[in-house]
């Protein structure tokens, strides 16, 4: 076996944790922080084998990875196996040249801010630290430093965010001509503050959200983007630019993933590292694997799982991959409803069948 | 015994006026069960007759008074069971009318009292629970005297909960209730009041002896079905079965036939000797026929050799259900199934439900419908709304005559409800100062969905209820489709008369509208009578159904998150293109309840 092509690393540090978020992050402990380095690297090294000897990616995810204190993020990054893209992800309010510098010199060649949104009143709701001006300034000290391919993540469906204010927001967003672009809308996901807060509220502006969705695919597409994804876009040229890492994933690309929370799935095995930070590093101090929830996926599951992620791309699905897992009359049906399409050998989802991607792949499975 | 030495009787009281706590004493005071070992109410034997106060199945129990032989035949307490109650009654000579002191007549005393009065019976009437604060002896006594013409101090005044009174009701049995006097010389014949299924034994025949002498391993026969079989044994029950060597003109008692199947032997029905027979059937024998039909089909498709498995068994003890298999385009496969009235399918669907284990969809109950198809010379029955056909030059529907007591600040309240149900008024008499009782005329099928609820709520409980089939008259029909996506949904078809057609219509269309869930597509809900549509709804199509964010932490939770989304989809049933789950049919049958509160 070649080895898995794709590298994870969860930096879970934040300075605050924002109220929608349900990712597995810890907030402050700059003190843990080199602990915490070490620990990963030594994870790395445990797991080295399952590595193939060139990696195509590398993607530094958190928490908020440019929060992690500089010393030991220079030290981790520089021991991190070199990759044709790598990905920081970033908070705009700790973009600064310096950041942009240690970045650029260790090898990081791609950069994902966290935009969210351009309004201050929904960046409140959202418990973003960051500014407006924080963002502009943020991709401007990265194009300084010589970043060419900066993403954007967008979230919608704010409570009492207005069309117009998603308008905005997406006019913002291409003003500062990034070459990616992320739009989600906000997920109330069950036992965060946030859905404590806001979920009846969400719940009521559901039926309204659809046509944000439409709203966003439409203006960006307008301006040139590719809809590659169902939350992504990227500009189109002679390079590129989709997210190489998260194209792994749907793709059904094996990968790794080091840190805390953490998910590998490599073959038909898929493991998710415990969160607790104490546990990872004391486990790896002692030269153990960190505890782990292991999952295996019984037959049939990773083509499931191929065409469930497959589904979400603007490009055609090779039928021969994923005959077993399909259901012919479910398939026919949603070609009648002209919610997908079939090209000899290739199956592709129409427009509106990607709006409506889950409840098709759910008819479409057998 | 000497026919002089014997009385049959039966019980007569609306539920909860204490008939099963009159029985328990008698049996206590005549020793034929101690008061230790005796559970509450020996004579209701099912699980579900105690928990809803009712006696669903006649029972035969002889004790001894005095040197007499005393049986009491307990009667079915409901209206489904009105022909069950009038054989019981046919099998004795007098019956005692328990009457609630505090609450006075209700409309089911009534029914069975007058049917106890046709059948010639002597009654006995008693007021019962006198020990209670809010009784009023007096008053109900008065009542009660005037409906049978009796003198008020002839009214036995007791309290079956504490034994007051009991032995005086057993003396008046004696002294007031003539004994038979059939022909012991004759040719054996006895009347089949009751029969049950066990399932060792076979069918057990409950009989009361008019002529001769009947002993086991005579050959026997049924002169209706002439269904013949030999007696295993003959015997009464004590409370419990105790083989006899004969049972003789005047006695009551059981006969086990070693039948299989309940429906070789007919409630009415006369028996006697497969030789030397008598020649003439005692009078009345009548096959029941079932008026209410609904829709059973199992939750799950995969329970459905369960719940026919289910209906065969209770068939053996239940001669009056009918079934039979029904495809439906929405919910599969399932039975369509007849039933006395609304408390037996109720009762039909507890015990599948609590017996066998099942989870029903049922669907909305309908009548039967006598129908002339155009350029067809015969009638035909419809059971179902949906074998409705198209162009019909009659149609015909069965009729009830209704009888509701009320205290007076309600009749305006009945009249009006009776009135919104296609009623004729009929009848109105004063009972008391302050009860009044009404009857009306009214097709079955305004009863059948909510009219007893609606009763209920308009008059605040206070109003009883009993009705009678009257036969079948013409009536305005016109049967409503439900389509879906343009496919008719043929458990959603209802015969309606046509003025109420297109609110009904409306109705259903709404509560469907906001039951389906939106699809990937536009869906057309139609209400049509043939192919005019008199309603319609749409539910919109879904623009977005995909979650935002899927990486390599979300994927395994997006699966299962899949795998439930199709999991939902199973449990739907499809109409065409269109995906409803079964609650939105539930909800739909459910309609009754909200038509007219």
């Amino acid at each position: 076996m070649s080895g898995a092509r794709h590298l994870y690393v969860h930096l879970p540090f934040c300075a605050h944790r924002c109220g929608y978020c349900d990712f597995v992050t810890a907030v402050g402990r700059r003190g843990d922080h080199a602990g915490y380095v070490d620990a990963l690297l030594a994870e790395l090294e445990l797991e080295r084998d399952l590595l193939s000897p060139e990696l195509e990616t590398v993607f530094l995810g958190g928490g908020t990875p440019t929060f992690t204190e500089p010393a030991a993020f220079e030290r981790l990054l520089a021991a991190l196996p070199c990759a044709g893209e790598v990905t920081v992800e970033a908070n705009p309010e700790t973009v600064s040249a310096e950041l942009a510098q240690l970045l650029r010199r260790n090898g990081v060649n791609r950069v994902s801010l966290g935009a969210q949104t351009f309004k201050r009143r929904l960046l409140d709701v959202l418990e973003r630290a960051a500014g407006p001006d924080d963002v502009r300034r943020a991709v401007h000290v990265l194009r300084d430093a010589g970043f060419d391919n900066v993403s954007l993540d967008l979230i919608y469906g704010i409570p009492g965010q207005s069309v117009a204010d998603l308008e905005h927001d997406l006019a913002e967003a291409l003003a500062l001509e990034p070459e990616h672009i992320s739009a989600y809308e906000l997920e109330a996901k069950p036992g965060t503050r946030f859905t404590h807060t806001h979920g009846v509220e969400l719940g009521r502006q559901a039926e309204a959200m659809e046509s944000y969705f439409e709203l966003v695919v439409a203006t960006l597409t307008h301006a040139g983007y590719r809809w590659y994804e169902t939350a992504n876009f990227c500009r189109t040229g002679n390079r590129d630019l989709r997210s190489g890492h998260n194209l792994g994933y749907w793709l059904a690309h094996d990968y790794l993933g080091i840190g805390i929370g953490a998910v590998s799935t490599i073959g038909n095995s898929r493991w998710r590292n415990a969160p607790s930070l104490g546990g990872y590093t004391s486990a790896l101090a002692e030269g153990r694997r960190p505890p782990r929830e292991p999952e295996e996926l019984a037959a049939g599951l990773k083509e499931t799982e191929r065409v469930m992620l497959g589904l979400r791309l603007d490009e055609p699905l090779p039928l021969a991959e994923i005959e077993h897992a399909l259901d012919p009359a479910g398939l026919e049906r949603l070609e009648r409803l002209g919610l997908a399409r079939r090209d000899g050998p290739l199956l592709t989802l129409t427009d509106r069948g990607r709006f409506l991607g889950d409840a098709v792949t759910a008819d479409l499975l057998a | 015994m000497d026919q002089k030495n014997i009385r049959n009787f039966s019980i007569i009281a609306h539920i909860d006026h204490g008939k099963s706590t009159l029985a328990d004493r008698i049996l206590e005071l005549t020793h034929a069960v101690s008061a230790r070992d005796m559970r509450a109410q020996v004579l209701d034997s099912m699980d579900l007759e105690r928990e809803r106060g009712i006696t669903i199945k006649a029972q035969a129990v002889r004790v001894e008074w005095k040197g007499h032989q005393l049986n009491l035949i307990d009667t079915p307490g409901h209206v489904d069971f009105t022909y069950e109650v009038s054989r019981s009654l046919q099998a004795c000579e007098g019956a005692l009318l328990v009457v609630d002191a505090a609450q006075g007549i209700e409309a089911q005393t009534l029914a069975n009292a007058y049917l106890a009065l046709e059948n010639n019976l002597e009654i006995v009437p008693v007021v019962n629970k006198i020990d209670l604060p809010q009784a009023d002896p007096e008053g109900a006594s008065r009542q009660l005297a005037e409906l049978i013409g009796e003198d008020p101090t002839r009214v036995l005044p007791i309290s079956a909960k504490t034994g007051q009174g009991v032995e005086d009701v057993l003396d008046a049995i004696i002294e007031r209730i003539p004994p038979p006097a059939g022909d012991v010389e004759a040719a054996p014949r006895a009347l089949i009041f009751d029969s049950s299924y066990d399932q060792y034994r076979g069918v057990v025949a409950f009989v009361r002896v008019v002529d001769g002498v009947f002993r086991p391993r005579m050959e026997l026969r049924t002169m209706a079905l002439n269904t013949r079989f030999e007696a295993q044994e003959i015997g009464a029950m004590n409370p419990v079965m105790r083989p006899l060597g004969s049972l003789s003109a005047g006695e009551v008692g059981y006969v086990i036939t070693g039948l299989k199947d309940v429906s070789e032997l007919r409630v009415g029905d006369t028996l006697t000797a497969a030789h030397h027979g008598a020649a003439e059937p005692l009078p009345g024998y009548k096959e029941v026929k079932p008026m209410v039909f609904a829709g059973l089909f199992p939750t799950d498709s995969d329970d459905y050799p369960e719940l026919r498995d289910a209906l065969e068994k209770l068939k053996l003890s239940d001669a009056s259900l009918f079934y039979e298999p029904e495809t439906s385009l929405a919910l599969g496969f399932g039975f369509r199934c007849g039933f006395l009235g609304l408390l037996h399918m109720e009762i039909v669907r507890e015990r599948l439900e609590r017996e066998f284990d099942l989870d029903l969809l049922v669907t909305a109950p309908n009548v039967a419908y006598r129908v002339l198809p155009q350029n067809v010379p015969e009638w035909t029955e419809v059971h179902n709304p949906s074998d409705m056909p198209d162009a019909v030059d009659e149609v015909e529907e069965p009729y009830i005559k209704a009888s509701v007591i009320v205290p007076k600040e309600y009749v305006g309240a009945v009249m009006e409800l009776c009135n919104d149900r296609r009623g004729s008024f009929d009848h109105m008499e004063y009972l008391a100062e302050n009860r009044v009782h009404l009857t009306y005329g009214l097709p079955l099928a305004e009863i059948v969905l909510d009219f007893y609820d609606a009763l209920k709520s308009r008059t605040r409980g206070y109003a009883s209820f009993d009705y009678d089939y009257i036969g079948f008259r013409k009536g305005t029909l016109v049967r409503v489709d439900i389509l879906v996506g343009g496919d008719p949904v043929d458990a959603l078809s209802l015969i309606i008369h046509r003025e109420f057609a297109y609110e009904r219509g409306r109705l259903l269309v709404e509560k469907l509208r906001e039951e389906i869930p939106r699809q990937m597509f536009d869906v057309a809900i139609q209400a049509a009578i043939g192919s005019r549509v008199i309603a319609r709804e749409t539910v919109k199509a879904r623009r977005k159904d995909v979650i935002a964010k899927c990486y390599g932490g979300d994927i395994s939770r997006k699966r299962k998150l899949l795998e439930k989304q199709k999991a939902g989809k199973k449990r739907m049933k499809r109409v065409g293109a269109v995906d409803v789950p079964q609650e939105a049919f539930l909800a739909v049958l459910n309609l009754g309840e909200s038509k007219k509160s």
